[in-house]
């Protein structure tokens, strides 16, 4: 198992309380496994992202542990973080356009940064990763606002895999991007995990349609708790969690005229992380709700591979 | 490259004319006549005797001639190197006078101006990262950056001159003392030069310690700040990265506040009367000197414009961006 991720809790510090932005969320990822993350807004998928690589300064880790190949990660720890960051778990930002220092040519940024981590710079290796991803050798003597946008995410993308990590957090990499860049970037990604740059991944979007293309298995947050996890065809095809089961309804499909057939969507909105109610959360807008829903319902394995939590799903 | 310098050179040509056409126009607009105070201070009785003295003075700085002949008659001096010759001092050429004032104030000027931009970024990049010092350091940073310049140099000349009796408040050198190479003159010339720079120094200082503290926490937040931590690099590349590029701005900053810097230096050197441009400026409007003053503001404004040129060719150096926009239409 490359990540175990086991009870994980971090809250955000406001003036006006704790909001329990990820609240006890247990999974695993496997090795070679792309697992995709979805949800709306404030389901969590970002912080969860974030946790795994670096807590900002409002974020405060409460409980729970992750384990990357076998070694703890001590999440509050920045400094002791150091040592897994870039060489074991690594990440490719929603702000890739901005991530490249502007005033630096970006080979030199490369070669400063590698060096600041104690790694031996080596060019040919370099040089082929971004003929991998299309881009030739010349951008690395050029500033990075000599590169069009769709170039710059490709170096980002190049730069983070540079040490072969075992996970890879790609976050909302495609959220900017027009649909055939999309599948460049989407395709990009599958490219790395099966020359083995990188073990195995996770990435977040909120675009179920984009990830069930390159995912292995999709995973399902719904106000910072997971909801349903599944291989992807089984996920998308046939989902146990309502949410999921909405959410999925909810997708435009080819071949059907919406000026004939509304799309559906979720009425109602996630509730409040603040001071979240008790049971399951989606609750209040779940067309299934039952006496038993006050109660939290487990993440358990309904089939192989197929996790939910939600008491109707057994 | 070539482009871009020719249209910054083209408009440096063009804020130079404008700036000595109104530096031609500014003394000859003021009320007062020259000629009339020459003539009370050469303290002649004899009507005939003033008259023909009018018109000899007259004649010599060309007032009798139409406005705009004047104003010919000026850019040609000015181009042959002819600044005229000073009434306040006469028959002392201009440039000689100038000459002599010209030491004093760069020797104000160009420490100040560089020391504190200096230590300045130094100081707000460090004050940036402490919260406490950021927390003290802030105030007394706004203070400061808000005080003029002339008051200050009072409070100095008064506090650490007059109470203290630690430095002296006027001149440049000790009044009994002649110009030469020894190391008496020289102590005395610092211990002149001190009050005067500190005011300027600290006042600036205050400024650009601000800057530099607000602009670092600007890049602490950047995007490449976060995905450079995201990747482990270490706080020390962090900072270099985000210093350099928190400078640029500061870069700008120096050339927009050179001209409140000189003007800032010139009362200054009036609170202390210290022999330079300022303290020449104040000569010459009192004395109804226009060739004096003409020539000061012209070494003034080549002075700032010479300045603001030199940090734009820096600014090209510094910031790879500058260089690109310069490749299309630039």
């Amino acid at each position: 198992m490359a990540l175990n991720v086991t009870d994980l809790r971090v809250y955000y510090r406001t003036l006006r309380g704790e909001v329990k932005a990820l609240d006890g969320v247990t999974f695993s990822v496997a090795d070679g496994e792309i697992m995709g993350l979805a949800g709306e807004s404030g389901s969590g998928k970002s912080t969860l992202a974030k946790s795994l690589i670096r807590l900002d300064g409002r974020m405060r880790h409460v409980g729970g542990t992750v384990e990357l190949d076998g070694a703890a990660m001590p999440l509050s720890d920045d400094d002791a973080m150091d040592e897994f960051r870039f060489r074991k778990v690594s990440l490719i930002p929603q702000y890739s356009m901005s991530a490249l220092n502007p005033t630096r040519k970006i080979g030199r940024m490369v070669g400063e940064l590698l060096d600041s981590r104690g790694e031996r710079p080596d060019r040919a290796e370099l040089e082929r990763r971004l003929e991998l991803v299309g881009l030739s050798k010349d951008v690395l003597d050029r500033y990075p606002i000599e590169l069009s946008g769709g170039m710059k995410q490709r170096v980002v993308m190049v730069v983070s895999t540079l040490l072969n990590p075992s996970l890879l957090i790609a976050d909302e990499v495609t959220s900017a991007l027009d649909v055939s860049s999309q599948k460049a970037v989407a395709t990009t990604l599958l490219g790395f995990r099966d020359r083995g740059l990188v073990t195995s991944m996770m990435v977040v979007t909120h675009d179920i349609s984009l990830v069930y293309q390159i995912a292995d298995s999709i995973m399902v947050m719904y106000a910072g708790r997971l909801a349903e996890k599944a291989p992807a065809d089984v996920l998308v095809t046939a989902p146990r969690h309502p949410y999921t089961q909405q959410l999925v309804s909810a997708l435009p499909e080819v071949g059907v005229r919406y000026e004939d057939r509304r799309l559906a969507g979720i009425p109602g909105s996630p509730p409040s992380l603040l001071k979240p109610p008790g049971g399951c959360r989606f609750r209040d807008r779940c067309p299934l709700a039952f006496d038993q829903c006050a109660e939290q319902p487990p993440f358990a394995e309904v089939a192989p591979g197929h996790l939910v939590a939600c008491w109707k799903a057994e | 490259m070539r482009r871009y310098f020719g249209r910054k050179l083209l408009i440096y040509g063009l804020t130079f004319f404008v700036a000595v056409t109104i530096n031609w126009m500014i003394p000859r607009f003021m009320p007062g006549d020259p000629v009339q105070s020459m003539l009370s201070r050469a303290n002649v009785a004899q009507p005939a005797a003033v008259e023909a003295m009018r018109a000899h003075y007259t004649a010599m700085f060309g007032f009798d001639l139409p406005l705009w002949q004047q104003y010919l008659n000026f850019w040609g001096a000015l181009l042959r190197g002819d600044l005229g010759i000073s009434i306040w001092l006469f028959p002392t050429p201009v440039s000689d006078v100038i000459i002599r004032a010209v030491p004093y104030t760069l020797g104000l000027l160009i420490p100040s101006i560089l020391l504190s931009w200096f230590a300045g970024n130094r100081f707000g990049a460090f004050a940036a990262r402490r919260k406490w010092l950021d927390n003290t350091v802030l105030p007394v940073g706004y203070v400061l950056t808000a005080t003029p310049y002339m008051w200050l140099a009072i409070l100095l000349a008064w506090a650490l001159g007059i109470v203290a009796g630690v430095f002296p408040v006027a001149g440049a050198y000790g009044f009994d003392l002649q110009p030469s190479l020894s190391w008496g003159f020289v102590g005395s010339l610092a211990e002149h030069w001190f009050l005067p720079f500190a005011s300027l120094f600290l006042v600036a200082f205050g400024g650009w310690a601000i800057g530099m503290r607000n602009m670092i926490i600007y890049e602490l937040e950047a995007d490449y700040v976060n995905y450079l931590r995201a990747l482990g690099a270490p706080a020390r590349l962090v900072r270099r990265y985000a210093f350099r590029n928190a400078i640029l701005p500061q870069v700008t900053g120096l050339a927009l506040q050179l001209g409140v810097l000189v003007a800032g230096a010139l009362v200054t050197e009036i609170v202390f009367s210290y022999p330079g441009l300022g303290h020449l400026i104040l000569q010459a409007i009192q004395n109804q000197d226009f060739f004096l003053l003409q020539g000061t503001f012209l070494f003034i404004v080549i002075g700032v414009l010479i300045a603001n040129f030199v940090i734009d060719v820096a600014y090209v150096l510094v910031d790879p961006r500058t260089r690109t926009g310069m490749g299309e239409a630039a």
